[in-house]
């Protein structure tokens, strides 16, 4: 690879002077036969819109060994990611001391308990820290007495047992001591079976906390949040204080968050989400299991949101509105929208000239590759190759996949809660001639288009991307910017690539909602531009000729 | 308050870690590993403890931390890891091409049995090993040690790996630099070479985790010692061992494998500590002490002289790695300041009673836990207040909740930099240290002298 130009302007990609499938074909070509073949089904070329043909991706398999993967582990996905933001339960790592090290504070979770006296444990790692004698023996009694000793310690509203790999190996049950203590202590203790290897990738340990939250909490007080329009916003986990702004913004609607799961949450409002009117959901990966089971069991409708970009967030907010269809609310929303919008816009026209026509790169997660897709689109840069991390084959390629999805046996191994309605608290929220009227009317319910749709013909989509296609796609394309996460970060940028972390925002936030977005112009705006990335070359590697000799004889 | 819910009162825990002092030994085998020129850590278990760990190092140090895994699922926890370890091998000598592959295990595939040499040599058997490269490994079940045993079982694997006896003895000296900075690397190599030694220094992770922006991504960084250079430990004429929970098993087996004396020092952190590894080389080697090393041992010397009225007398609560704080601690003791709290998260009784020799003259009782948590440091803090902390960056949560300055120390440090470029082993590293620690002493004085009474001068 050569070193990049050394000028303040990203270099002009070549994605039009390249043939994707070559690209696919070299990448994949570097590969074992079995691997290329595999790999071949996870990189595709998008067809785009027009096209009539569908893709069609493999997605949520297994990693291929020794590739060097993005992807984390179950633990990480229940723990981490859906447990990690909350703040009033205990959560106990029932392993070894690493998994609740690795977990504790780093995902940038922020959180605003109600007062200073209220629980906020989120500062605190709890764990077993099991011996080699815990796993011999069994590390049952350690964990009871370990979960005595934080009721001890905090006197919690609850206790969550989170289980690592040696704990499923070594048959420790961890619900059967959940239930003696939760009987012993008066308070709820649950536990989550989410140990490393299970499933594929963290998406495994997302379902496996939707089920332990729909199992354990939801549900569990009938306490109603007082409001004329109540919601839950699911999949959304406060990194950098996104949740904040979602929340500002539906405030200032009138719009009642009764839950979020889990950023800025607290146990009370996983307890009484149940009694919300509208579940809306940001990360469809993450927790539309959640979703899915709420409006079996108690007729809550759900509907996909999107609150990154000013004009999805203002989609959103009119979406929350017209599923209310209430003349109040819907001018109250107007009215916020044409308050905020202006901002959100003045800052956009101010960066798109910089910004245009330079390309980006996505590859993250299981929403927010395609979610930052819009911001990108807003300020004129074209995403040019995008993928997720532990995502399955309907983000990418839309709900309308589900029904002919093969269950392997690593998602077989997850468990599927079998949900009916409950018998008292089953509500219907809107009649049937409502859902009618707002579904001709446009109104999607329990509908994801996922990333594909969204993309250029010609553009590359590459699933679970290895550490090998990241630098073929730089090198190839050399994108202004490259989104991904810590672990990527500092090779991408060693490579003169400026990397903005989508996982954890880097130190940045929030980018949701008006103001997020505003931040994110500016953030894109800084990387893309910046003239840090123009002294790569010293002057002498620029003209290493000499002029003249001193001292050198 | 961000640990409020810390209580003043301690009640002795015998089962729940809270705000742990330590992390699990896979890291530090992933870190030592990274030393090794031209080589791909490799963690065998689920891929969930790889991210975990390329993640910290990478916070930590702001560098790429290259390292595969074994991708467990739930199929290879029930029949094995052998068939992920082999395709493994075989994808990872195909596409990324490493000199080696320093596999090192995890709960998991300890609690399995996995048997990694036998893996291995299957791998071989079945071509997946290209000629002349190498798959090397240390047994770091999590469950056991912390991250400073995962280096030292992975640095004792380079011995166990690569050391040959020689036929005739090379005018060399094995350093094995303990679990420290790539700049506190390069700072004992600035410190031998200026005695003019010969050394071969491993691991090494100067030039690979604190690598130069050039616009080209590494794979295999520049740093890192050579195998070639490795497999000639066996015939050095001694060893010096620094830190012995990092350091002490990989010199002990050099020793019995091929009769390398060993020297093991406390890391070279402080001026005493400084002292003892300078005169060591010189003895072991056989050379006199250049006046630059006078010269930089003088300067620490100068700055504690000129400075010991803001030392004396403050007291100090430390937490960090076992070898980091033996030294460290000596080290304020030696410009009398006072460790009243001292806590590492590595188990082992000697760990307390070294602690417990260094500070026996101390003017002031001091408390040490070898097995203890930051939560446990935090109490005891609120029950004998201290001047200053040091240790890594989750401290300032207790530093912000008590207001206490905070000089970050050890691993890891996610939210500041430096520990990457400048040392704090040796007497410069002594310098910046005592530098750090000033700084935030007499900030926090300037913060809250009154007005009267705050001072241009000092």
């Amino acid at each position: 690879m050569s070193a990049p130009e050394p000028s303040v302007e990203c270099p002009e990609p070549i994605a039009e002077s390249t043939d994707p499938n070559e690209l696919k074909q070299e990448i994949i070509g570097r590969y074992p036969t079995k691997v290329a073949r595999k790999r071949a089904k996870q990189i595709v070329v998008n067809r785009g819109s027009e096209s009539c043909e569908a893709n069609e991706i493999s997605a949520n398999v297994r990693t291929t060994p020794g590739l060097i993967t993005q992807r984390g582990c179950s633990y990480a996905g229940c723990k981490g990611v859906v447990l990690g933001p909350t703040r009033d339960i205990v959560n106990i790592t029932h392993g070894p001391i690493g998994c609740g090290f690795y977990s504790w504070l780093t995902r940038r979770n922020q959180t605003r308990p109600e007062g200073p006296e209220a629980a906020n444990y989120m500062t605190y790692c709890f764990s077993t820290d099991m011996q080699e004698e815990n796993i011999v023996f069994g590390g049952e009694k350690k964990l009871r007495a370990a979960i005595q000793e934080a009721y001890d310690l905090f006197k919690p509203k609850a206790i969550s047992i989170f289980a690592t790999c040696p704990v499923g190996l070594i048959g420790d049950d961890v619900h059967a001591v959940a239930r003696e203590m939760k009987d012993k202590l008066g308070i709820n203790v649950f536990g989550f079976s989410c140990e490393g290897y299970k499933g594929v990738s963290q998406s495994a340990g997302h379902h496996i906390a939707n089920n332990g939250l729909f199992r354990h909490v939801v549900g569990s007080d009938d306490t109603v949040t007082p409001g004329r329009f109540r919601i839950n916003l699911l999949g959304e986990y406060n990194i950098g204080g996104d949740a904040f702004e979602i929340e500002r913004i539906l405030e200032s609607c009138g719009i009642t968050l009764v839950a979020t799961f889990s950023g800025n949450s607290s146990y009370d409002q996983f307890a009484t989400s149940h009694t919300a009117d509208l579940n809306t959901i940001m990360c469809h990966r993450s927790i539309n299991y959640v979703a899915e089971m709420m409006e079996e069991k108690f007729g809550i409708p759900w509907t996909k949101v999107n609150f990154i970009g000013g004009a999805a967030t203002a989609k959103s907010l009119r979406k929350i509105a017209q599923y209310f269809d209430d003349p109040e609310l819907t001018a109250r929303v107007e009215q916020v929208i044409a308050a905020e919008l202006p901002a959100v816009e003045a800052v956009r026209d101010q960066v798109k000239p910089r910004c245009a026509g330079k390309t980006a790169m996505l590859f993250v997660g299981g929403s927010r590759a395609h979610h930052y897709q819009e911001l990108f689109k807003e300020i004129g840069m074209r995403v040019v190759a995008a993928g997720y991390e532990f995502a399955h084959r309907d983000d990418y390629e839309g709900r309308r996949v589900l029904p002919g999805l093969k269950v392997d046996a690593d998602s077989r191994n997850i468990e599927e809660l079998k949900v009916e309605p409950d018998p008292d608290r089953y509500r219907p929220r809107k009649r049937p001639e409502e859902l009618e009227r707002l579904k001709s009317a446009g109104f999607r319910f329990k509908d994801y288009d996922g990333m594909m749709a969204d993309m250029a013909a010609d553009t590359l989509v590459v699933d679970d991307i290895s550490q090998h296609e990241t630098e073929r796609l730089i090198e190839t394309y050399r994108p202004a910017i490259f989104c991904a996460g810590i672990k990527e970060k500092y090779a991408v940028q060693k490579m003169g690539i400026p990397l903005k972390q989508l996982h954890s925002y880097d130190s940045g936030g929030p980018y949701a909602g008006f103001r997020g977005a505003v931040n994110f112009y500016r953030e894109i705006d800084r990387l893309v531009n910046s003239k840090v990335w123009s002294y790569l070359q010293a002057p002498w590697q620029k003209n290493p000729e000499l002029t003249a000799k001193y001292g050198c004889d | 308050m961000l640990l409020r819910h810390t209580p003043m009162e301690v009640v002795e825990r015998k089962a729940l870690t809270i705000n742990p002092a330590k992390t699990c030994q896979p890291i530090g085998a992933m870190y030592a590993a990274l030393g090794i020129h031209g080589c791909l850590p490799h963690s065998h278990g689920s891929q969930g403890c790889c991210a975990y760990h390329r993640s910290t190092l990478a916070r930590h140090y702001k560098e790429p931390v290259m390292a595969a895994t074994s991708s467990f699922t739930e199929g290879a926890s029930v029949f094995g890891g052998q068939a992920n370890l082999v395709q493994a091998i075989d994808n990872i000598f195909t596409v990324y091409q490493p000199e080696v592959i320093a596999v090192h295990t995890t709960c998991l595939s300890e609690t399995i049995g996995d048997d990694i040499p036998q893996i291995a040599r299957k791998a071989e058997a079945d071509g997946k090993v290209p000629a002349g490269k190498y798959v090397i490994h240390a047994n770091t079940p999590s469950y056991v040690g912390s991250h400073v045993t995962g280096f030292a079982a992975m640095t004792r694997a380079m011995v166990d790996y690569f050391a040959r006896s020689g036929e005739a003895r090379l005018d060399q000296i094995n350093i094995i630099p303990g679990y420290v900075e790539p700049s506190d690397m390069e700072e004992i190599q600035h410190l031998t070479a200026a005695m003019g030694l010969h050394t071969v220094m491993f691991p090494d992770t100067s030039n690979v985790l604190n690598g130069p922006q050039t616009g080209r991504f590494e794979m295999y960084p520049r740093g890192g010692v050579r195998i070639e250079r490795l497999v000639t430990i066996g015939a050095s004429r001694a060893t010096v061992a620094l830190g012995p929970a990092a350091s002490a098993p990989a010199a002990r087996a050099l020793d019995r494998k091929c009769k390398v004396p060993c020297h093991i020092l406390d890391l070279p952190i402080g001026l005493q500590a400084t002292d003892r590894f300078i005169d060591t080389l010189r003895t072991v080697a056989g050379v006199t002490v250049p006046e630059s090393i006078n010269i930089e041992r003088g300067r620490l010397l100068d700055l504690i002289t000129d400075m010991h009225q803001v030392f004396h007398g403050k007291k100090v609560a430390l937490a960090g790695d076992p070898d980091q704080l033996i030294a460290l601690a000596e080290f304020m003791v030696a410009i009398d300041m006072q460790p009243i709290h001292v806590v590492t998260g590595t188990p082992g009784k000697e760990f307390e009673t070294r602690i417990d020799q260094l500070t026996r003259n101390a003017p002031h009782p001091v408390q040490v836990r070898a097995a203890g948590d930051l939560f446990l440091l935090h109490q005891w803090i609120k029950n004998e207040p201290v001047d200053l902390l040091i240790g890594n960056t989750y401290l300032k949560y207790v530093a912000r909740d008590e207001d206490i300055p905070l000089v970050r120390f050890g691993f890891p440090i996610l939210d500041r930099v430096g520990h990457q470029y400048f040392p704090t082993v040796g007497y410069r590293g002594g310098l910046r240290l005592l530098e750090k620690v000033l700084n935030a002493l007499l900030d926090r004085e300037d913060r809250d002298a009154p007005e009267e009474r705050f001072e241009l001068v000092i």
